[in-house]
């Protein structure tokens, strides 16, 4: 009963969503359907943030990816603008899964702040091509996609048409994400978070489990990219920077990490900050900035703890120091580690 | 839980509020305004608005019975916001037209939006030559009152090699206006004799040349440079501790010496040449009046990127002139827009059959020198020589110059180089 | 491209290292101490360079703005850490999100205060000439910011082997548990040592200012090379720093001469396979 209030809620916002956004003006469709993408991406990070505890700033890495390989296809190869597209998709998310299997195999070496700089390199590199490969993305210029696909009736070009199709993905990647988290391996990835150690003593394969998270999660930011390309029909290096990533970071922390519909929360907050305040008054960006600090002062569950009828399972928060000091090594299960034990 | 209700319709009330935008008024003029108000380009879109708003106020926002609206959007500089921003001003404000952008980027992926929603899209910087060259047709809403990227380059190049500058080392930002204005130069000059010996492609906003300079080679006697961004300072300064200027001459694209960044310069500079359509030293009672105006009102002289607003300004009026003070549509205005003859502060402007300026185009050399009506010695680009009404294909015939490959990185090749 | 290419080269990048390491060593302390990663480290490096500009065109002087400037810097640093990092002292992802929220309100207030227009810094004409030394041309500035560098560098160095403050921090660094165990006030070390680092961008951004100009977006533009420097070098540790820095500085340099194309996929492709391999970089801790 009291369990199933919360999904309810979800549904019925997602509804509301559905149905209200078209009739609204042009930019707010244009703006809900921008929040929607950067949900799916800010979920995928909330996968690693949130539930194994791994904090990453590279993620805009699977968006970039994404979105110029969308990009590289419809531009110079003329494919996925028309039934090609759901092809399109589904090459977005693997290649997206499979990046995150290439560099699990490297950032998972490190732990706490040391993945965080690894996934940083790596996003970086990212970025490198994109920016200096001239000949394969355009360099500085980015890439102009020449619209969106039209699959039969279908013309995506229409923003309400749109809208429809990248909620449609919205919901499914959210309810996979929900199904997964719910699952006996989701479960254990918090159990991850909170304690690896003792997971490990419980016979667990942590690095496993952890390599699988980054997998999927690769996915679904390869997902998100594919869409973001289409947005504006455009893709650049902007795209891919540490500023992206950074974004995406604190979408999920001011949402409120382990919920998967705080990042939701979180990009719409911060894209209405973004793109609407920006219009009313020209110091939005203290109104930005100062809203960031509060709410990690004062709300360092997220907005969602708002919301929340009872305190989180576990008093210290979500996300504990320990998602960035280095836990031990194998073999050091008996050791006393900094900030482990409280 | 009606705590919560009470929050939940407040909310809903104030984000209605936010959301509702009044409609256009009849003999209402809306322009979106684009210009990269954040970043190193802050300085730029600080001249555009400048110029185009001083057109405004000196005609108290009534262009001929039509109420100007003026709404500005920061596209800090990034095709991606820009293009977001664009469609705000035409989907929240209801704008007419939009205005500006400053990078080729910006301008490539402004170019299909104007199509898309069918906007006026007037560029008054972005210089990318295909908008108005291969691509014309694509984009049938997009008009320019600038320039293109290789149209001062043409008669810069036949200029340089008729007075006596021989082998050239290229040292361009590594993006579309560079290639073109580098291969309009290059295409010139190497038909008139010149040999350009070497090309460098530095990403927009390198700081640091020093690799750069340090590859440059020993028997080139000219240096052609184009920083774009952050550098634009320090790439003249780093020649010269290098020892490459004053030993070697010193050339470039207009914007490396334009007012934009001319007053923080040194004496490094003295004696720079470049070409562009506009110097704040000409000496035509338009241009004196305007660029005496303009520095009384903002402080400093115009650069060309407020010039080539004002005159944008100055263009729309002239089509407002025309239909009384009433929007005539986009496809009407463009029309009406083509068809203008204006004398700007830059001197006459015409437009030709693929929607560019033919304009005059000017030679000049930094010179540190008092000018008439200001106290000091200054940095000021004095023209030595006028090409009179250029356009885009120079000498060149339209139809076979089109055919021909686009500028870029590869194109025209580097015969010269080893 | 003869050995004086090369050896012109080399120089550029060492030198460019020598303003890197400014920047990194302050990033790496703060890590080593406090175990954050500070993302507003570039933004202190830009601060500092508005900062001098308004000392010099208040005072004139430039040799003034420097310790004026890195100064002011560290002051603010110390600020932050008290009043906002400090409260969240256990939860170190918080922290590192916070130091984010300062970025976008100092972006915000230089670009009040000051435009958003390129700057540079000039220094005494002195120092504006070149060394010809064999045909090479070596400005004279670039040898100012090495000379600074290593003297920034001895200077730490001895601080921290020699004396009792230096033991503490390397106390703090090892093991804050044991070091508050026998006494020492880690949270007032903490707050020194943010400053400390601030202090270093600081000055990394005063002098830098004539070197790399100052405008809005420089800050997230140095950033990532302060993280490379620090991740090659090892968090916490000053002689990693320095060869961080150097490698960094090299690595660019070199770079964009012999492969443009791919000049940041140069820089830092061999970061993940040295963190691959040595997660904590060269000489880090843990």
């Amino acid at each position: 009963m009291k369990g199933h209030r919360k999904p309810l809620a979800v549904l019925a916002l997602l509804f509301a969503v559905a149905v209200l956004t078209p009739h609204t003006t042009p930019f707010v469709l244009l703006l809900v359907t921008r929040i929607l993408i950067l949900a799916i991406l800010a979920m995928s990070l909330d996968l690693l943030l949130g539930f194994t505890g791994i904090a990453s700033l590279g993620h805009a890495a699977f968006l970039g990816l994404g979105a110029y390989m969308t990009a590289i296809l419809a531009v110079r190869y003329n494919f996925g603008l028309g039934w090609g597209f759901p092809l399109v998709i589904l090459f977005g998310s693997l290649l997206g899964a499979a990046t995150a299997a290439l560099f699990g195999l490297f950032a998972l070496r490190a732990r706490g702040v040391y993945f965080l700089m690894i996934t940083l390199a790596l996003s970086q590199c990212v970025w490198g091509l994109a920016y200096r490969w001239d000949s394969l993305t355009g360099g500085d210029n980015g890439l102009n996609l020449p619209g969106r696909p039209v699959l039969g009736v279908i013309r995506l070009g229409n923003d309400t048409a749109f809208f429809y199709l990248v909620f449609a993905c919205f919901a499914v990647s959210l309810l996979a994400l929900y199904l997964f988290v719910q699952s006996p391996f989701g479960k254990s990835l918090v159990g991850i978070r909170e304690h690896e150690v003792r997971m490990r003593i419980l016979g667990y394969n942590t690095w496993l489990h952890k390599y699988i998270v980054f997998v999927v999660s690769g996915a679904f930011g390869g997902l998100a990219g594919v869409l973001w390309a289409h947005v504006s029909s455009e893709v650049s290096p902007d795209d891919v920077t540490l500023a992206t990533s950074v974004d995406v970071l604190l979408m999920v922390v001011l949402g409120g990490p382990g919920t998967l519909f705080g990042g939701v929360v979180g990009a719409a907050i911060v894209v209405f900050l973004r793109e609407y305040l920006s219009t009313l008054v020209p110091w939005w960006q203290y109104v930005l900035g100062g809203a960031y600090v509060l709410a990690i002062l004062y709300l360092p569950d997220g907005v969602l703890s708002i919301f929340r009828q009872r305190p989180p399972p576990l008093a210290a928060g979500p996300v504990s120091a320990e998602a960035l000091t280095p836990s031990p090594g194998p073999g050091d299960e008996l050791k006393i580690n900094q900030g482990g034990i409280e | 839980m009606t705590n919560k209700w009470f929050r939940a319709v407040g909310l809903s009330v104030i984000v209605a509020a936010s959301l509702w935008v009044p409609q256009a008024l009849a003999d209402e003029l809306r322009i979106g305004f684009l210009a990269p108000a954040t970043g190193s380009l802050a300085q730029i879109a600080t001249d555009m608005t400048n110029g185009f708003r001083m057109y405004l106020d000196d005609h108290k926002g009534d262009f001929h019975g039509a109420k100007i609206t003026f709404i500005v959007g920061d596209t800090e500089a990034k095709p991606a916001v820009a293009v977001l921003q664009a469609e705000k001003l035409i989907k929240q404000n209801h704008v007419n037209m939009l205005i500006g952008g400053v990078l080729a980027s910006t301008g490539y992926a402004l170019a299909p939006v104007s199509t898309r929603e069918k906007t006026v899209y007037i560029s008054s910087i972005p210089a990318s030559d295909n908008l108005t060259q291969r691509d014309a047709d694509k984009y049938p809403y997009f008009v320019r009152t600038g320039w293109t990227s290789s149209q001062p380059s043409h008669p810069f190049g036949e200029w340089a090699c008729k007075h006596g500058y021989k082998k050239v080392v290229t040292i361009a930002a590594d993006y579309a206006f560079g290639y073109e204005v580098v291969g309009g130069f290059q295409k010139t000059f190497e038909a008139c004799g010149g040999k350009i010996i070497q090309k460098m492609w530095p990403p927009i906003n390198t700081v640091d040349y020093s690799p750069y300079i340090s590859s440059i080679k020993a028997d080139a006697d000219t240096v052609f440079i184009l920083p774009v961004g952050a550098g634009t300072l320090q790439l003249p300064q780093q020649l010269m501790e290098a020892g490459i200027i004053p030993k070697m001459h010193l050339i470039g694209c207009g914007t490396s010496f334009d007012e934009f960044i001319l007053p923080h310069m040194g004496d490094e500079v003295i004696g720079a040449i470049s070409p562009l359509q506009w110097s704040a030293a000409l000496q035509t009672p338009k241009a004196v009046a305007f660029v005496k105006e303009y520095r009384a009102k903002f402080g400093k002289v115009p650069s060309y990127f407020s010039e080539s607003n004002y005159t944008t300004a100055m263009i729309i009026d002239a089509v407002m002139q025309e239909t009384h003070g009433k929007w005539p549509g986009g496809e009407q205005f463009i029309k009406l827009l083509t068809a203008l003859k204006v004398e700007a502060p830059r001197g006459p402007i015409s437009f030709d059959d693929m929607r560019n300026p033919v304009q005059n185009i000017y030679i000049r050399q930094v010179e540190k020198k008092q000018m008439d009506g200001y106290p000091n010695a200054e940095l000021w680009n004095v023209v030595i020589q006028t090409y009179p009404q250029v356009s885009q294909f120079w000498t060149f015939n339209e139809a076979e110059y089109l055919k021909e490959p686009s500028y870029t990185r590869d194109y025209p090749p580097c015969k010269y180089c080893e | 491209m003869d050995a004086r290419f090369w050896l012109l080269q080399l120089f550029n990048g060492v030198s460019y290292g020598a303003l890197l390491f400014l920047l990194g060593s302050g990033l790496s302390l703060i890590f080593g101490v406090m175990r954050i990663v500070n993302l507003a480290h570039g933004t202190f490096f830009l601060l500092a360079g508005y900062v001098g500009l308004a000392v010099i065109s208040g005072t004139g002087s430039w040799w003034l703005a420097i310790p004026a400037a890195a100064l002011a810097i560290a002051l603010l640093g110390v600020a932050m850490e008290r009043l906002f990092l400090r409260p969240l002292g256990s939860e170190p992802l918080r922290q590192v999100l916070l130091t984010f929220g300062f970025v976008l309100l100092i972006q915000q207030a230089t670009l009040d205060i000051w435009g958003g227009s390129n700057f540079e810094i000039n220094p005494p004409a002195a120092l504006m000439h070149s060394l010809v030394l064999g045909g090479l041309y070596l400005p004279l500035y670039r040898i100012f910011i090495i000379a600074v560098a290593a003297a920034i560098g001895v200077l730490l160095s001895l601080v921290l082997d020699r004396t009792r403050a230096g033991a503490v921090v390397r106390a703090t660094v090892d093991d804050a548990q044991m070091a508050r165990g026998v006494g020492i006030d880690t949270s007032r070390v903490s707050m020194l040592t943010f400053g400390l680092g601030a202090l270093l961008a600081g000055l990394g951004g005063v002098i830098g200012g004539a070197f790399l100009g100052i405008y809005p977006g420089l800050d997230f533009e140095i950033l990532p090379l302060a993280f490379a420097v620090v991740i090659i070098g090892g968090m916490g540790s000053l002689a990693g720093a320095a060869i961080g820095a150097i490698v960094v500085g090299l690595a660019d340099n070199f770079g964009k001469v012999l492969f443009p194309q791919a000049s940041y996929f140069t820089l830092y492709a061999p970061l993940v396979l040295l963190l691959a391999i040595r997660p904590t970089g060269l000489f880090g801790r843990e």
